[in-house]
């Protein structure tokens, strides 16, 4: 099995972990989305953007195929539900504003020399603040992990999702107690080398030398960027 | 104690709830939440809710939110025909790609198409500025593309031969620019083809019932003024 990626992407991460955490035989194809290259799937070519709703698919696929320990996707019913349920709400309210983060903070700025509003930056912290605590209150509330005592895909998704602002060194687990402990069980579950193996790449953005970066491909992330001026 | 459903017609992902409930013969206690009066902020719906959205399931004492996670569990609970969300590993894989891209792809411009479009003026008395539009607009027919190209490609159905919830999410999604007089359908024969075949899988009484809300959106009266304050987070994500 192929899996292509970069581990700049948090649902390819995601991926990556739960594969090796699982001892799922697979082949690394690296895709470098720094060069601007897309995610190559069989039969269709995806840009990233495109690309980044896959993975959760991709994860059910794998716990299935390779019967992965059920407490990764609990076969009961209402556990189940909630893991669905994180799944479908983590699109649209950790996934995209913790991706603007990391792009509002270090690549708008490092690829197109300008910076982006104050108050768009705000607007987007305000958004991962109120975020995280829906999170903390509705998904974990008391518990270990979000479906309770043992770790399971929505808690391997969320954290790597909420990892991604450390690209552009903006810590989100600064200010609760409760996310950075329930980080740290998580980290654990998974196996501290492997966590740190799959972040490295994203840990050493802010060295990333851009000026090589293709200037066909500098243009059309100028493009993309206008709309967060 | 039956199923309760707690939906807004208005809303795309609600349709899609009601028409898989109602076609499968799920009975459920329908609570209707009326978004444009903001009846997801009140008190007492967060306590069905914290999320504050629709729809929203309550069965006995377990509380469920986001359309996708809803219609998954009443899958399952009710032993729906295999085609709405397969056992095959591999059929079921692009029914879970299908249902984890829109989220931020169709479904983000369906809503902003209508909203831009018709709610703006109609419903709270302004006009969008059209470059927003316009590009809204383009966005929709990229996304639209997509499907075409990505999701459907020669199938009769979006994952394969036979209608699954992923139709049925989509579906209802592209009504929504399609009540706000946008012509989805007209230019893309293919789409055109595959929303027949969709609505004669569900049955058209069904698909109209689902859809009469929203397609007498354009007549709604305007948002009280009361309310502009509790709206106006909600609708400056609406004007991208």
């Amino acid at each position: 099995m192929e899996l292509f990626m970069d581990l700049l992407s948090a649902p390819c991460r995601a991926v990556y972990i739960f594969a090796k955490k699982n001892n799922i035989p697979f082949e690394f194809q690296f895709v470098d989305l720094l060069k601007g290259q897309s995610l190559l799937l069989p039969r269709q070519a995806w840009s990233w953007e495109e690309a980044q709703g896959r993975s959760v698919a991709i994860l059910c696929y794998l716990c299935r195929k390779y019967s992965a320990p059920s407490h990764w996707y609990p076969p009961d019913l209402h556990n189940r539900a909630r893991v669905d349920e994180f799944m479908a709400w983590h699109h649209t309210a950790i996934q995209l504003p913790m991706n603007k983060i990391l792009w509002f903070k270090l690549l708008i700025p490092m690829i197109t020399g300008e910076k982006v509003s104050d108050e768009r930056t705000n607007e987007i912290l305000e958004d991962v603040k109120k975020s995280l605590l829906q999170f903390e209150e509705k998904f974990l509330q008391d518990k270990m992990f979000i479906t309770g005592d043992r770790i399971s895909l929505a808690d391997l998704v969320a954290l790597v999702e909420m990892m991604q602002p450390m690209g552009g060194k903006h810590n989100v687990f600064l200010n609760s107690h409760k996310l950075a402990e329930w980080r740290m069980r998580v980290e654990l579950a998974i196996g501290s080398n492997l966590f740190l193996e799959a972040h490295d790449r994203l840990l050493q953005l802010a060295e990333w030398d851009c000026s090589t970066l293709d200037p066909m491909v500098k243009e059309r992330i100028r493009g993309f960027l206008r709309k967060y001026k | 104690m039956v199923l309760e459903l707690y939906l807004d017609l208005l809303s795309q992902p609600c349709r899609a709830v009601y028409i898989f409930a109602k076609k499968n013969g799920i009975p459920f206690q329908l609570r209707t939440v009326e978004l444009l009066k903001g009846q997801h902020y009140t008190d007492s719906f967060a306590q069905v809710n914290p999320l504050k959205k629709v729809p929203a399931l309550k069965d006995g004492d377990f509380i469920l939110a986001e359309s996708v996670a809803i219609l998954l569990y009443l899958s399952r609970k009710y032993k729906a025909p295999d085609h709405w969300y397969p056992q095959d590993l591999q059929a079921r894989a692009r029914v879970d790609e299908y249902l984890s891209w829109q989220h931020t792809s169709l479904r983000s411009c369906c809503t902003r198409a209508m909203w831009q479009k018709m709610m703006f003026p109609v419903f709270l008395g302004h006009t969008v500025p059209p470059e927003t539009l316009t590009s809204t607009l383009a966005e929709l027919d990229r996304c639209l593309q997509l499907l075409e190209d990505k999701f459907l490609r020669d199938q009769p159905f979006l994952t394969g031969p036979h209608i699954s919830v992923a139709d049925l999410v989509a579906i209802t999604e592209l009504m929504h620019p399609v009540s706000a007089g946008c012509r989805v359908f007209e230019s893309r024969p293919k789409l055109a083809a595959w929303r027949q075949r969709v609505e004669a899988a569900v049955g058209e009484d069904l698909f109209q019932e689902a859809h009469a809300v929203v397609l007498k959106a354009k007549d709604m009266p305007p948002l009280d003024p009361t309310l502009k304050e509790t709206f106006k987070h909600s609708l400056k994500s609406l004007l991208q």
